[in-house]
């Protein structure tokens, strides 16, 4: 084996050797805090045995009758067990996400992306994955409530309308508070309420706001809007403080663009690079080029300073603000001039005063009109930070006399929530049209649930002219009603359903202006069908900047500090949960946040200088402190996490935990962060930076994180990476090829094998994986466990590390090239900054399977395709493959999931009849004491060569896609038949068929950057990842 | 009364052949391609099959002639697609063909195109005119037996036979007790000859020797070891399982003596993973009209919400609880169209003879080595399908020209067929 360059760790405890890391570090099943049941007698023991024999045999004698019920009236297009295709959208507030469901008899059971749409471009992310689980979600209300009673439409409506009536008598003011409304119809039928009620005024809000963008740009360019970014354009891009891979403004189409600017190639030997500046350690972050770490209080002035070198450059005068020795950032200046009107400078500031100086260099550097597109406005962030925090206090005096909810939950998720919580009790109307009764529909006196969203007729308008449809993919299951129907009878309109609303607004809107189709009736199916309508597009043109600088930089100079020693909080939103509206989502509390690999818990980042300053303690197993920490008078007590990459003196913390009326599944995890949320210069501002106190508690406490354990045994082949100047002069740069020695001559590791190979006729599955384009954020690992039916397990079983994930996403840190691997205190000098690498990892069917052949009843098999088999039923859970894997991508059922109490907290999807709805009816639903492992999707394959079959014609590449694929918005996984040469993998990977052999199992790749995870153990998997290039310089350098 | 109207019925087709002969003049439209009457028969057996014969009149006419009875070929096609609008319009011969046939009306195919009804036309006549075999009743057939002598007088025999040795028996044993005696009383005999009467080796000693003792208890172990473990082997085998069905549907006589295609009723078979139970709107494509008074029928009607006065739906439906009869386990995948549709496989091969059940019951064993048992013996339906031409190519690169292909050959036996 060649020398390994750099070394890689999981988690701090197996850098630092720590006892506790070791102790379990070879092994695969660990007992970590399973106690022994003594309670159990050999007596008891005889009592069962016999108990469960009588039982077995009395079942044996009778068969269960089981019945069969057909349709009354079969419709037309709808076959049992045949899957239905509906093109929809995803929408959440303001998230939104252009979606087509798959219904199988009658139930949406999963989300795929729609590809047609020009927003989405048919990524999809985690929350839009799990969210046909909140579908079937117990939390759900059944009916219409008043005062927390059961209720019925017919008397709600009334009382309602007879209040309004009242309070429209008397002049009081109405309020609707929404999220932003991406709908036009919505917006339309809220305007028929307010002319019925002409007190009422419509307040949007953004529980993650971007107000200080619309501020920036109605100052800039004169119009209040965000405007959309194309990152693929980008040769430089510099983001400060933006996640925008992870969740910033358009977090499904951003990671498309940037991957089409990472990807290389032997021929295209070019890609981007991105400078990262930031507090936290986030997911775009891990995936910069360059990363600099500046606190919440520096973020104005690297801007200002970032500002002054462009300035310099394009001979105007620099401003009053700014700052030296951001490291990197003269560098990041220099190749953007470099590349103007090819760049892009990105800003998470929630400061008008920042975004403006932001809007200022991309004005310098010429993006408007390349990069940046103001005449295509995004309009998933519309919602008014000052409007909203006037409607609170003016709860708060009484002046609002009735208010309507729209599917929004301020009470939880504005920082003045629990004011306008109390406020409400004094209005005499408050209605909530959630469809759970969350914080805020319980603080109101009636609850008016609307539909979930696969239940809905809607419209959107994303990106101004891009226009698309929902429809319901199922019949509504409880006695709820669309909102936008209860608006109508509100306003006393008539009881119209609102899917023609939507149809007729669509004829007067796009039909009669255009002339599309010969009929509305076509033009309507189409649309439908497509999911998207796309209008007029206007050209990307560059407008004339017309901010003021100058005062924009005194305001910073004024609010930031170069150097501030107080503590910061840098507030995030969370990966998984996001803004808190899934929170009663067990798919997102058990998806591992890409970067620290925690779940089902709230917790506080804390770099690891501060975490010695203040006796701070992380072990292999998740054991570590809670700290009491106060910001803005409100004082919370999370656990604590030492996070590297975390800049020092800062802590991070999500938002979307701390619920309170949230369902069985996110009671009682964490704390409530958006108390902590203060106003700055006249928007929210999530980073707090004056009178932050914390400190460490005694009281204990145990996280569960997936990563930590399981180790490679030293074996450090695993990931492989090059700068891409080393890629440049050599495509096989960073490639770590095995090589033995064979008497005289040194042949590659993988030519030699005791098997004699299989051979594969018909087809050759493969999967190839780009570690380039992977950004790491996990929704691969949702759609796998959806399409799947992965059972969740829970915090204590994952403490206990026996998740299910399939598919995991590994994340390892490195230290810079050169350090020896004795050298601990070099290793924690790098480790403040580590570089990241996430390496998606699953089954990789191997051709020589080590698990294959130690199964003692043969449970494991190879199929005549490559697939490495796994047949449960087969399977009496000796565990002997679990051990013999070398990717420990196999997990046992140690419980049996479904069917069990125990676990109807954590998996209502298989512990309550309305979640079981979700599960995928091609799929088995394991047992206990049986061992599963990712199919590449088998259920996938065998239906597309049904479909072939049936279609009596060859297969066609693309028609199989697996559900982790299916879900990839970067385009970073790509499957398919390696023994077509048409193929997109077979291409990719520059497979070269031997004429002579051409169906053999070991298929010779071209592609240099190909390689296979721990070659030199010869077991041949199926899968490929491609390595990781860096676009640094050297490849010494660090940050 | 089935038995009376069928063999009513069976007049008719000589009726029919005699106005068949009595046209000389044959259409000079319908075709005589072997391909266009394959096409015909196949949407004849799938469509038209359930109401019309060719030389039976059964819900609907006879089809044999009509090319030549109807008004015109375009009236055909006109009635085919929409027989109600044919009769509204006041057309004579469409409306005395209504009247004649108790005013049901046919079903409309509005979707045929001109060249499907002709190819229908083409098989019908085709049909016609091959030689007339002598026409028996189906249901007679059906309780036709093998050849040969009955197997009620084997069995009669051999146990004539059996009685006969036993008596035999009985006869000897008695013989050789009187000689035993009788040569005990003669009192005259040698010592030898005495041992040889009196033999030490009795019944009695030889059912107390030990051999005899360990040869019983050893096979009566052995059997019902046996017994235990096939008695463990049919744990969860429901063949021939025969559950009352909530209504009396009999396959035997739709699918026998009415020879309705399988695949009209069940249409998921082509399709998917279900064969589909069909639903109660495929049943009143006919009995809207047909057997109204029927109590089975009303169990129909109450479910769908038809009321037969007003022949309208009321809209108040109550499902139908059939009562399954093929269970395979969840982890077992099993799909209808990868065999009835990609493979070929008739629905008699596994569900045995549903034309001769009056209630269905489970006729195959449906365990993992029934499956793989067909999977090694059965031919793959390769024919005319582009999917599997790699693998014919490569399996006769191997295996020889002639071998056929089996579904072993091709990975039909590995796991991830059916277990995911």
């Amino acid at each position: 084996m060649s020398e390994t360059k750099k070394t890689y760790w999981k988690g701090l405890a197996q850098l630092n050797n720590d006892p506790s890391y070791v102790k379990h570090a070879d092994k695969e099943f660990v007992d970590i805090g399973v106690a022994e049941d003594p309670g159990h007698s050999r007596r008891d023991f005889l009592r069962m045995m016999g108990f469960s024999i009588a039982a077995a045999s009395l079942a044996a004698c009778e068969a269960p009758v089981r019945k069969a019920i057909p349709y009354i009236m079969k419709p037309v297009d709808a076959d049992p067990g045949i899957p239905n295709y509906y093109a929809s959208s995803y929408v959440n507030g303001g998230d939104y996400c252009s979606i087509v469901v798959k219904v199988r008899d009658g139930r949406p059971i999963k989300v795929d992306g729609n590809s047609l749409s020009s927003v989405t471009l048919g990524g999809t992310s985690a929350q839009v994955e799990a969210s046909v689980l909140s579908l079937y979600d117990n939390y759900r209300l059944r009916r219409p409530r008043k005062e927390g009673k059961d209720s019925d439409w017919e008397t709600t409506d009334k009382e309602i309308i007879a209040k309004l009536e009242e309070i429209a008598g008397k002049g009081g003011a109405i309020r609707i508070v929404s999220s932003t409304i991406l709908s036009p119809s919505t917006l339309n039928t809220i305007d028929k309420f307010k002319t019925k009620y002409p007190t009422t005024e419509h307040i949007e809000y953004d529980a993650i706001s971007a107000y200080g963008i619309l501020k920036a740009n109605e100052e800039s360019f004169g119009t209040a809007i965000v405007p959309s970014y194309d990152f693929s354009k980008a040769k430089t891009m510099v983001s400060i403080g933006a996640d925008f891979l992870g969740t910033w403004i358009s977090p499904i189409e951003f990671p498309k663009q940037y991957a089409t600017t990472r990807e290389v190639s032997e021929e295209k030997r070019e890609m981007s690079r991105h400078f990262q500046f930031e507090s936290n350690l986030s997911l775009t972050g891990a995936n910069a080029d360059y990363r600099s770490m500046i606190k919440p209080s520096q973020e104005g002035l690297v801007v200002a300073q970032l500002y002054n070198l462009i300035a310099a450059k394009a001979g105007k005068g620099a401003l009053s603000a700014g700052m030296e020795k951001v490291s990197n950032l003269d560098k990041a200046a220099d190749e953007l001039w470099e590349n103007r009107g090819a760049s892009l400078v990105v800003c998470g500031s929630n400061d008008k005063a920042v975004q403006v100086i932001v809007n200022a260099i991309n004005d310098l550097l010429g993006n408007y009109g390349t990069t940046i597109n103001l005449n295509l406005p995004v309009n998933f962030r519309k919602g008014n930070d000052e409007k909203m925090a006037s409607f609170v206090n003016d709860a708060k005096d009484g002046k609002i006399a009735g208010v309507i909810f729209y599917n929004c939950n301020p009470v939880y998720d504005h920082p003045m929530g629990e004011e306008l919580g109390k406020a409400l009790k004094n209005i005499s109307l408050t209605v909530s049209t959630s469809y759970t009764p969350d914080e805020t529909a319980s603080a109101s006196a009636y609850m008016a649930p609307d539909h979930h969203y696969l239940e809905s007729w809607n419209d959107f308008e994303p990106k101004n002219n891009c226009f698309s449809l929902s429809q319901p993919a199922i019949t509504p299951i409880f006695k709820t009603r669309q909102a936008q129907e209860s608006f109508a009878v509100w306003s006393g309109g008539s009881n119209e359903d609102y899917f023609s609303v939507v149809q007729a607004n669509w004829k007067n809107w796009f039909y009669d202006k255009k002339d599309i189709a010969s009929d509305f009736q076509r033009f309507w199916d189409k649309c439908l069908y497509d999911g998207v309508y796309q209008g007029i597009t206007i050209e990307n043109k560059s407008t004339s900047f017309a901010g003021n600088v100058a005062a924009a930089a005194a305001t910073i100079a004024a609010n930031y500090k170069a150097n501030n020693d107080g503590v910061e909080i840098c507030i995030y939103e969370s990966y998984g949960v996001g803004n808190g509206s899934q929170a009663n989502n067990p798919l997102l509390q058990e998806l591992p946040d890409p970067i620290t690999k925690a779940v089902w818990d709230h917790y506080v980042t804390i770099s690891q200088k501060d975490a010695t300053k203040w006796g701070v303690k992380n072990d292999a197993e998740g054991n570590t402190q809670l700290m009491k920490l106060t910001a803005n008078g409100k004082s919370i007590s999370v656990a604590a996490l030492v996070q590297p990459g975390q800049a020092e003196g800062t802590v991070g913390i999500a938002l979307g935990y701390g619920r309170t009326k949230v369902g069985a599944v996110a009671e009682n995890i964490g704390a409530n962060v958006y108390p902590m949320v203060t106003m700055l210069n006249g928007s929210l501002n999530y980073g707090a930076f004056a009178h932050v106190t914390i400190e460490k508690t005694s009281t204990a406490f145990q996280l569960a994180q997936t990563q930590t354990h399981q180790t490679y045994m030293g074996r450090e082949s695993v990931v492989q990476e090059a700068t891409l100047a080393e890629f440049k002069n050599n495509p096989k740069a960073g490639r770590d090829e095995p090589k033995v020695t064979e008497w005289d001559e040194k042949v590659d590791a993988s030519s030699l094998s005791m098997w004699k190979g299989y051979k594969y006729p018909n087809h050759h599955w493969g999967m190839a994986i780009d570690l380039n384009t992977c950004t790491g954020c996990g929704a691969c690992v949702v759609a796998c466990n959806v399409e799947n039916n992965v059972a969740i397990v829970g915090k204590d079983e994952v403490v206990r590390r026996r998740e299910m994930h399939w598919l995991r996403i590994d994340r390892y840190y490195s230290s810079p090239e050169g350090t020896a691997h004795d050298n601990y205190k070099g290793l924690e000098k790098a480790a403040e900054n580590p570089e990241v690498i996430f390496q998606p990892m699953l089954c990789q069917h191997c051709n020589n399977a080590p698990c294959e052949t130690v199964c003692p009843v043969a449970a494991t098999t190879h199929s005549t395709e490559g697939l490495n088999q796994m047949t449960y039923n087969r399977c009496i859970g000796t565990r002997y493959c679990a051990n013999n894997c070398p990717y420990k991508v196999r997990r046992f059922n140690w419980f049996k999931y479904h069917d069990n109490q125990k676990f109807y907290q954590s998996n209502p999807a298989m512990n309550t009849d309305l979640g079981r709805m979700v599960l995928n009816p091609e799929v088995t639903v394991r047992s206990r004491g049986v061992m599963e492992k990712c199919s590449f999707c088998v259920q996938r394959i065998q239906s597309g060569k049904l479909t072939a079959k049936q279609e009596r014609r060859p297969m066609k590449d693309g028609e199989v896609i697996t559900a982790c694929q299916a879900s990839c918005s970067s385009g970073a996984i790509l499957f398919g038949d390696m023994n077509n040469p048409e193929s997109r993998i077979s291409k990719l990977l520059k497979i070269e068929l031997d004429p002579k052999n051409p169906y053999s199992s070991d298929k010779k790749i071209g592609n240099p950057r190909a390689y296979r995870v721990l070659e030199d153990i010869g077991v041949k998997p199926n899968i490929f990842y491609l390595t990781k290039i860096r676009n640094k310089d050297k490849a010494k350098e660090h940050a | 009364m089935m038995n009376e109207k069928i063999s009513g019925l069976l007049k008719f087709p000589i009726l029919a052949l005699l106005v068949l002969t009595s046209f000389i003049s044959f259409s000079q439209e319908i075709s005589k391609d072997a391909a266009v009457i394959k096409a015909g028969e196949d949407l004849f057996n799938g469509n038209c099959k359930s109401c019309h014969r060719v030389k039976q009149k059964l819900v609907g006419p006879a089809l044999a002639g009509v090319y030549d009875r109807a008004p015109s070929i375009e009236w055909i096609k006109n009635w085919v697609r929409n027989s109600t609008k044919v009769v509204a319009s006041g057309d004579k011969y469409a409306v005395a063909l209504y009247t004649e046939y108790n005013k049901s009306q046919m079903t409309a195919f509005n979707s045929y195109k001109d060249d499907q009804i002709m190819s229908i036309l083409a098989y019908v006549k085709a049909e016609a005119d091959k030689p007339e075999v002598a026409l028996v009743d189906p249901i007679a057939i059906n309780k036709k037996t093998g050849d040969g002598i009955p197997s009620g007088y084997l069995d009669a025999i051999l146990g004539g036979m059996i009685l006969i040795l036993i008596l035999m028996l009985v006869i000897l044993g008695l013989i050789a007790t009187t000689l035993k005696k009788y040569l005990n009383d003669k009192k005259d005999l040698s010592e030898d000859d005495e041992e040889v009467v009196n033999s030490p080796y009795t019944w009695s000693t030889f059912v107390r020797s030990s051999g005899f003792i360990f040869l019983v208890v050893f096979v009566v172990a052995a059997v019902s070891f046996k017994m235990v473990i096939d008695g463990l082997y049919s744990i969860g085998i429901q063949q021939g399982y025969q559950p009352k069905q909530p209504i009396a549907f009999s396959h035997k006589l739709h699918a026998g003596a009415y020879e309705i295609n399988c695949k009209y009723c069940h249409t998921g078979a082509m399709k998917g993973k279900q064969a589909n139970i069909p639903s109660p709107n495929i049943c009143m494509n006919c009995h809207s009209q047909i057997k109204q008074e029927s109590p089975e029928i009303q169990k129909i009607y109450a479910a769908i919400g038809y009321d037969v006065k007003t022949a309208s739906y009321t809209g108040k439906q109550k499902p139908i609880e059939w009562v399954r009869i093929h269970n395979l386990p969840d982890f077992a995948y099993f799909n209808h169209s990868q065999h009835v549709n990609v493979g070929g496989i008739e629905c008699q091969t596994c569900h045995g003879p549903i034309e001769e059940m009056e209630q269905v019951k489970q006729y195959s064993l449906l365990t993992m080595g029934w499956c793989i048992d067909c999977h090694r013996k059965t031919n793959v339906n390769n024919e005319g399908n582009a999917y599997y031409d790699k693998l014919v190519e490569i399996h006769d690169a191997s295996k020889g020209k002639g071998s056929k292909m089996k579904v072993e050959d091709i990975g039909g036996l590995e796991c991830s067929k059916c277990h995911y």
